[in-house]
């Protein structure tokens, strides 16, 4: 039987890629390890190498083609003794597909942005009405900020492992060593626990780093210097100096990546007084936010979601979009309950709305989208409406983002509340690899209805 | 040049390592008169000072951790000899001796070892927090090892925006094990940032000999995998000091990268305030004191060329104490903070 190549995943989250140039034509011989095509999603691009051997029978995406999705065929190769018969003999194998146009009207590449309901998403006053917007995904909005920023001020770097040369290890700095130059796109060793310090010494000096982490998980090996140095050295010194520095990466759980990769620091950050602490959910939020961190006198942690960077969402076509970090956006209007989530829980609590929708519970759903310093005026101005507040997140439950918020509540509008609050949050393990566990651990959208049901008596 | 001299601290191995012929290390500076008054001076005035904090120590009047500089003075008298505005200083949390040197106020520092509104941080930060943007002091830090990291960014920040000013990061034998030291050593090297480090071996992390702590007792070679030159220094001579820090500004400023200078020295006082030292003898403390004292060198050597008379070092010497006692007068007079402060300063 013909063997089928099928469209690789560059990464757990890889869900489709773009088949840029084949290196073999039909009735090409291959061996195993030679390089067949060239394919690239917006974080990278890959060599696929032929695994068996044989001559390339069909070519069954063109080169150029967007949006193929992992595990389709691409080609057919044919084994010695083989011939184009054979290939008919794979009746489901689809049809040359001509390439798709450019990718600005697609829609986003995973489902949770696909499946956002469009109804009632209040417009952000901080956007004024008839701007022109653009779909782009988290990944560019954030690239498009630093370097925005970057080109208004001179003091402005970007620092951290592969942010240079390599474009980013998850190419959120793409470009920007072309535009800026290495003295301001600065590839550091591996080395957290130092390159932190250096940002903060030169923080101190009232330059602005950025300094990425490849994940906040290893982040954990510089937490001393964001702590102990970043947010403790304006109060130490009387208010004489501070550090104005943002800490950037992806925190939580990606796919597949276990314990030691897969942890939410929402909760840890938003302990320390020092510090601000931002999680955006959308697009825009993630380039109004990043701006206005790097703007900000005080050490900002910046937290981003891999899953979430390569989702596309509408940004305002604004010369300078910088949003108030500390405020919450109410991204539904609605009177039966209140869900409040941030960053990643906010894809749960979105689906979570739509079914409830449908349910005739209407959800009123609060993007905290800064977790330090805390919106719980906005929060406390819907609870007062509907009585009743889930929250959403995926980091564990004990002393969570969650537990703060319904304690804040419960002190403050205690009379307004018609049920006890829930929480939905992680389970309380290590992130486990194998898929179907990996699944259990994280909150999902059916959690999330059943707590809004539970609050409404329902 | 001055020849090398010969070890003055006890019987540990000091001759210099060069590893490069541009650096002799090792070497003495010709101090004139003025030079000699001024190290006499600021070194006593550090001396005087300690002294002084360590007694209010005792009545209660400061509170928490207090690390005196006593016996180390001349490390950081020397190196700011040799520094020009705009160069900067960190340092761990024995620092009263640094921001002295560095020219913060005799007032502001006491005030702030008692908890004092007047004192450089409010009253906020105590005796291992104190920071001056105007003198370039960048603390002040109580996380062993930390200020090696934060020094490392003070030179990046100088070599981003293309000035010729150097950074002085300072630590100890103890900080010297510090995983993040070596992070720091090497992007500085990578980077060929304008870095000086400077080890203050006292011979004591806390109360763990230096032999009993470190593989490599010779820390101006902890660099060597980097290739960071680095040298051994008498660290109870201010001379040897100055010429160490005169040929390491040199170094740095010209592009060639960070240095390491290992001050050997000596902290006559334990630890901290409440070190009895019992890890080691008086003996040992006694013949530091009688026959490598950096302040006792300089003023056997003024008297000796006819610098300056008896009386004239008692006026120093009374200058010395006047502010001292000025301080001290402040530190325990001036109101606490108000309770307002409680919540300023936290964010900008």
């Amino acid at each position: 039987m013909p063997v089928e190549i099928l469209m690789p995943a560059l990464s757990p989250t890889m869900e489709e890629g773009t088949l840029s140039k084949w290196l073999k034509n039909e009735g090409d011989r291959v061996s195993s390890g030679d390089v067949i095509a060239e394919i690239e999603t917006d974080k990278a691009t890959m060599e696929v190498e032929a695994v068996d051997e044989g001559t390339i029978g069909k070519l069954l995406i063109a080169a150029g083609t967007e949006g193929v999705k992992v595990n389709t065929p691409i080609a057919v190769l044919l084994q010695d003794g083989e011939g184009a018969g054979d290939i008919a003999a794979k009746a489901e194998a689809p049809k040359m597909e001509a390439p798709k146009p450019a990718a600005t009207e697609a829609p986003a590449a995973a489902a949770p942005v696909a499946a956002q309901p469009k109804a009632e998403i209040p417009a952000d006053p901080a956007i004024p009405a008839g701007t022109e917007m653009v779909t782009m995904t988290v990944r560019e909005a954030l690239r498009d900020a630093m370097a925005e920023e970057m080109r208004a001020n001179d003091d402005v770097f970007v620092m951290g492992e592969e942010v240079a040369e390599y474009q980013g290890a998850y190419k959120v700095t793409q470009g920007l060593l072309q535009e800026f130059g290495p003295r301001r796109v600065v590839d550091t060793p591996i080395t957290e626990h130092g390159f932190a310090g250096v940002g903060v010494g030169a923080a101190m000096t009232g330059l602005r780093p950025i300094v990425e982490f490849m994940t906040f998980n290893f982040a954990m090996q510089a937490i001393d210097q964001i702590i102990n140095s970043a947010a403790k050295t304006l109060y130490m010194s009387g208010g004489q100096m501070g550090a104005p520095i943002v800490f950037r990466g992806p925190s939580g759980a990606a796919a597949r990546v276990a314990a030691q990769h897969s942890q939410c620091y929402a909760a840890w950050y938003s302990h320390i007084p020092g510090l601000k602490v931002v999680m955006p959910y959308t697009a825009a939020d993630a380039k109004g936010l990043l701006k206005a961190a790097i703007r900000d006198p005080n050490p900002v942690i910046f937290l981003e979601n891999e899953i979430l960077y390569g989702q596309s969402f509408e940004v305002p076509k604004l010369d300078d979009f910088v949003l108030p970090i500390g405020k919450a956006r109410i991204h539904r209007v609605g009177k039966d309950a209140t869900i409040v989530s941030f960053g990643i829980g906010m894809t749960y609590a979105v689906k979570a709305a739509a079914e409830l929708e449908a349910q005739g519970i209407d959800v009123e759903l609060i993007d905290l989208r800064t977790i330090r310093p805390m919106d719980i005026p906005t929060v406390i101005e819907s609870v007062k409406k509907t009585g009743r507040l889930v929250t959403v997140e995926e980091g564990y439950p004990q002393s969570s983002v969650g537990t703060e918020i319904a304690t804040r509540v419960m002190q403050q509008a205690f009379d307004y509340l018609d049920a006890p609050i829930l929480t939905i949050a992680g389970k309380d393990v290590p992130m486990p690899y194998a898929a179907n566990l990996e699944k259990l651990a994280l909150p999902n959208v059916a959690e999330v209805v059943e707590a809004v049901k539970t609050v409404c008596y329902k | 040049m001055a020849p090398r001299k010969t070890a003055s601290v006890s019987s540990r191995k000091t001759a210099a390592k060069p590893a490069k012929k541009d650096f002799t290390g090792g070497t003495i500076a010709e101090f004139s008169k003025e030079d000699d008054l001024k190290a006499y001076r600021e070194m006593l005035l550090i001396r005087r000072f300690e002294e002084k904090a360590g007694q209010l120590y005792g009545m209660g009047f400061i509170g928490g951790f207090c690390h005196l500089y006593i016996g180390q003075e001349a490390v950081v008298v020397g190196m700011q000899m040799a520094l020009k505005e705009g160069d900067q200083v960190i340092t761990g949390y024995r620092d009263h001796g640094h921001m002295l040197a560095c020219g913060m106020s005799a007032r502001g520092v006491m005030a702030e070892l008692t908890g004092r509104r007047g004192g450089l941080s409010k009253g906020k930060g105590g005796s291992m927090h104190m920071f001056s943007k105007e003198k370039h002091f960048y603390g002040g830090h109580g996380i062993v090892g930390a200020q090696v990291s934060l020094g490392t960014g003070l030179a990046f920040a100088n070599k981003y925006r293309g000035n010729d000013n150097v950074s002085l990061a300072y630590f100890g034998d103890g900080a010297a094990n510090q995983g993040q030291v070596y992070e720091s050593f090497n992007m500085a090297a990578l980077w060929k940032l304008p870095a000086i480090y400077i080890v203050e071996n006292n011979r004591y992390a806390m109360g763990t000999s230096v032999s009993r702590a470190s593989a490599q007792t010779d820390f101006s070679q902890r660099g060597a995998s980097f290739g960071i030159p680095g040298y051994q220094v008498d660290g109870m001579d201010v001379r040897a000091v100055k010429a160490a820090a005169d040929e390491a500004v040199e170094h740095c400023r010209s592009g060639k990268g960070p240095i390491i200078l290992e001050m050997l020295t000596y902290r006559y006082r334990g630890h901290s305030m409440s070190d009895p030292a019992k890890y080691r003898s008086k003996d040992e403390v006694q013949k530091m004191r009688s026959e490598h004292d950096p302040i006792e060198q300089v003023k056997a050597r003024v008297m000796e060329k006819g610098w300056a008379s008896e009386d004239e070092l008692k006026q120093i010497d009374k200058d010395v104490r006047d502010i001292v006692a000025d301080s001290a007068d402040f530190a325990q007079s001036d109101p606490e903070p108000d309770a307002s402060e409680l919540y300023t300063d936290i964010l900008l």
